[in-house]
Parts: C-alpha cells; structure tokens; sequence
C-alpha cells in the first residue's frame, strides 16, 4: 500500500508522543479501539484555566495511518478551546493525510479520541466539583 | 549489501539464473519454440523432446513416474483439478470431502465452491502448533468420504504435516489423499513411491523456477480418475487440454533438477541462518514463534512481536521486504486465519512477522534484520499504549475495549 508523504512524515517523525498522569485533574484521557481490531489511541490532553488545551500527547497501536492521525491531531488541537477541539472532523483529518478509503478508519478514532478525552476532562471535573 | 533485503521467499523466488538461460532457448527463431503438440516436423519433435525431459525431472524429484505427471498452470490450478477433478468423478461413491483451517486459499475456496455444488467439507482445526492431529483426522473419516487433502508445508508458518502417515490411513480406508507440497517440493524430501499420496500439487516459483506453471501428480498404480477442469484439445492425457507452455516447462524442469541436486545442503545452509535469525530475536520481551520449531521448513520464521502492529512493523522494515500473514491477504484488514486458526490471539496475529529465506540470502542480511527489527520494535512499543499497559501490569484481558 502506497502511503501519502504526510503520513509517512508522521509516522518516521511522530509529534507529541507520550503519557500525562491521567488522574491529574486538568488532564482528559481519551482511550478508543480494540487490540483485536488492530488499532488502540490514546489521547490525552492538558487543559488550562481558560479552558483552552495547553498540551496533548498521544500513544497508538496501530497501523501508520492510525499513528499519522494521532499524532497529527495532537498537533490541531494545541492552542484550541475545548470547543474547538470537538469541531475537528474525521474528513478533515482523512483529507489532510491524503488517507485511501480503506485507512478512513484511522481518522474515525482519531475524531473519536479527542471526543473521549473532552468526555473524560469534564466527568472529572464534575466529579471533582460534587 | 544490496536494500530492500528480500526475505520472502515463500512468496516467489528470483528465478535461479541457470534456469532464466534455459528458458531462454525456447522462445526465440533459433531456439526450440515449437509447439510439443506438433506431431509432423522436428520443431514440434524437438520441443516435445524437451517437455518429457522437464517431465522426467520433475518427476525424479518426489520419485515419480514421469507418466503421472500432469502439466498445469500453476499450484492454485492443480489443488483445483485435484479437488473438483476427484469430487465431480467420484461424487457416486460420496459427497464428503476433509481438508484443513490452515490450508491455502487455492484449496480452501475450491472446497467453498464445491460447497455450493452439494457437496459436504470438514474442516478441521490444527492443534496450536500448526500439525494436524491423526486421530482427529482419523475421527471425522466417514463412510461417504471420497478425498482428504492437507498440505506438506504451511505457506505461513512452515510446518511440515505427517503426509505419509495421514497416507497411511487414508488408504486403508480407500479414500484418495491430496497433498499441496508447492511450499515443499525441492525443500522437503517426497517420495511418491513410498508415501501413499495420490494427488500433489507442485509448482515451480517457489523453487528458483518461473512463475505461471506448475503441475499435478496423478497417481497411476492404484489408478486415480478425474474429470477435467479445462476442456479443449485433450492434452497431457485429457486431464488439461491447452498448449503447453515449452519455455516455462523446461524452466521448471531446471528448477527441479537443482533442487533435487543441491537440496541436502541448501536446506543445511538455510537451517544455519534461520537460527541465527530466531537466536537474534528470541530473547526480546514477549515475543512468539509461531508454528511447530522441530517440524518445520529450513526457510521459515514466523514471528509475532505483542503490542505492536503488524502492518505498521511492515512499514518500519521498510529496508527488508517481509510479509505480515500472507501475501494473498496482506491488503485487507483481516489478521491471519492461519494464526487465527492456531489459537492465537488476534492481538498476536496482527503482529506477526514472516520472515522467508532462501538460496541467495546471506548471513550479513540475516545481522541486518536482527538490528533493525530489534530497534524498530523497541521503537513502536514506546509508542504503543497496550506496551505501556503491559508494562504497568495491567492485564489487557481485563480491559473492557469499545469494539469498532
């Protein structure tokens, strides 16, 4: 399978590669996929007062697609609000990686994680809060 | 040190030179390019002369008579006249069939269509080393089985099933037994005099030879019918009508006589490098050979590498040319049914690696491989949360994962 250079840039030079303490408090851990469908994402993403993601790390089992996606959306979603990061859609990462139809998938939990992470940063809050 | 390495010997193989020049002489004006078929000038006298010397080599090395030997074009052809020939001709006397999970595709979807014609299949599970178990076998006989087929070597993990015991039984039964050896012939000794196969699959591209012919043994003594898949001028005994292809025969014929020739200590000199891939590899943290070690072909290594995926190890070894699975299904999404068929987890299953070497594979080759899966791997686990997860002592089992 031929890959786009994007996502072999990703893949040899993956961005924001790593692990936060998901039990910190400004922390949104989003964990999708199975090990037995080939592919596992974990996003996670440091939130600041304002509500805006200071930092994002990821780790994936995956094929390249599923690695480039994850770390590309680390790099979008830096800098934006919550809000925004929920906005990002599976299309524009597909598109962006020049992803085959086949590899669409990748993307999809990639839109999936950083809902998950969202999901989880606010549960914890309200948690924390009650 | 030429890259990409190629170490996937079990998909093709490079066509031995010696053979490339033989074949050669049969295509152009001044070589024998006649049809064998032609019966009334030297051409066709000359070419023919040619294909009953390729038959009589292919036939001496699995210790044949040249006369049971059936040009076809490839394996996936000769596991389809084996299986529908023997179906079709014996369907009176039986509409049951027994063949294994871990067979090739070319004998697994021709089970499928017959199938569909009425007819019933077995298909029965190896035992977690790839070896199909004799009294299992044994147990799913039936009065109204007409045909057992299991292959010599996996194409995947390269475990060499006891065909001539499952012979023996099946011809104390009187039920015929087909053997798909295109991943053994030339690798594995086979002698049709003394092992009780009347039907087996051989092919020349995974013996140095050229791709797109192959051939059928048909057992003459006690005799084996079929009816014919391909129907036209009653070729090669009615059994498969077409001209034959002279320039890939004789390639083949070549092919087959240096492996009979050079076997014994090619097989000793692979034997030396596949082990000195496995000790390599073997004492990196979870990591799992796949398949039977003692009971195996010299070529092959199949390794599985948890917590990381195969796909995206493919595309690390990108210097090394190695398939995850098989070749026929490396582009889909599925993780190996041979492996699957084994036990194997599927998170093991999609991280497998196999590695096939072969005549011009060097151990400088073998060194090269070692290090770079060994930091690629190490490489992707870092990445890897399921490494991460493993690492922390969580037990990935216990996890409740959202499907997709």
């Amino acid at each position: 399978m031929a890959y786009s250079e994007k996502v072999l840039d990703h893949y040899e030079n993956p961005r924001n590669v790593g692990k936060m303490d998901a039990k910190n408090l400004d922390v949104g851990t989003g964990m999708v996929g199975a090990p037995a469908c080939g592919d596992v994402m974990r996003l996670q993403i440091k939130v600041n007062g304002e509500g805006v993601i200071e930092d994002a790390k990821f780790k994936t089992y995956g094929c390249g697609s599923a690695i480039a996606s994850s770390s590309l959306l680390t790099e979008w979603v830096k800098g934006k609000t919550l809000e925004e990061a929920q906005q990002i859609k599976n299309s524009q990462i597909a598109e962006e990686l020049a992803l085959p139809p086949v590899k669409v998938h990748c993307s999809v939990l990639a839109e999936d994680a950083i809902k998950a992470a969202v999901t989880d940063y606010h549960e914890k809050r309200n948690q924390g809060e009650s | 040190m030429k890259l990409p390495i190629y170490m996937d010997y079990s998909a093709t193989t490079p066509v031995d030179p010696r053979v490339a020049e033989m074949m050669c002489s049969f295509l152009t004006p001044d070589g024998t390019f006649g049809n064998p078929a032609s019966r009334s000038h030297q051409f066709g006298w000359d070419a023919d002369d040619a294909v009953e010397e390729a038959r009589r080599q292919v036939a001496s090395l699995i210790n044949a008579n040249p006369k049971e030997i059936v040009w076809t074009s490839g394996a996936t052809e000769s596991d389809n006249l084996a299986i529908k020939g023997v179906a079709h001709f014996y369907s009176k006397r039986g509409k049951h069939l027994i063949t294994c999970k871990t067979e090739h595709k070319a004998v697994l979807d021709t089970c499928r269509q017959l199938e569909r014609e009425g007819f019933e299949i077995t298909y029965l599970d190896p035992e977690p080393n790839g070896l199909v178990d004799l009294q299992k076998l044994e147990a799913a006989l039936r009065e109204d089985t007409i045909l057992v087929s299991i292959m010599h070597v996996n194409n995947e993990i390269g475990v060499i099933q006891d065909v001539a015991a499952i012979g023996e039984l099946t011809r104390s039964r009187k039920i015929l037994f087909h053997v798909d050896a295109a991943q053994s012939a030339g690798k594995v000794p086979i002698d049709m005099d003394t092992m009780k196969i009347d039907l087996l699959s051989v092919c020349a591209h995974k013996i140095y030879g050229p791709k797109g012919i192959g051939a059928l043994y048909v057992r003459r003594k006690p005799r084996v019918r079929l009816e014919a898949q391909i129907h036209g001028g009653g070729h090669e005994r009615g059994m498969r009508s077409g001209t034959l292809a002279s320039h890939q025969i004789v390639g083949m014929g070549e092919a087959f006589r240096i492996a009979e020739e050079e076997m014994a200590q090619e097989n000793a000199r692979l034997m030396t490098l596949r082990s000195r891939l496995w000790d390599g590899l073997k004492d990196m943290e979870e990591v799992y050979l796949n398949g039977d070690l003692e009971h195996r072909v010299a070529g092959n290594l199949n390794v599985s590498f948890a917590f990381v995926e195969g796909e995206s190890l493919i595309m690390a070894l990108k210097d090394i040319a190695v398939s995850s699975g098989s070749a026929c299904t490396s582009s889909s999404l599925e993780p190996s049914y041979v492996l699957r068929a084994l036990g194997r987890e599927d998170e093991l299953a999609h991280s497998s690696i196999r590695f096939t070497i072969g005549r011009f594979s060097t151990a400088e080759e073998v060194d090269y491989v070692v290090d770079l899966v060994r930091d690629q791997v190490t490489r992707l686990r870092e990445m890897s949360p399921l490494w991460d997860m493993f690492k922390d002592g969580v037990d990935l089992k216990t996890v409740q994962w959202a499907a997709h």
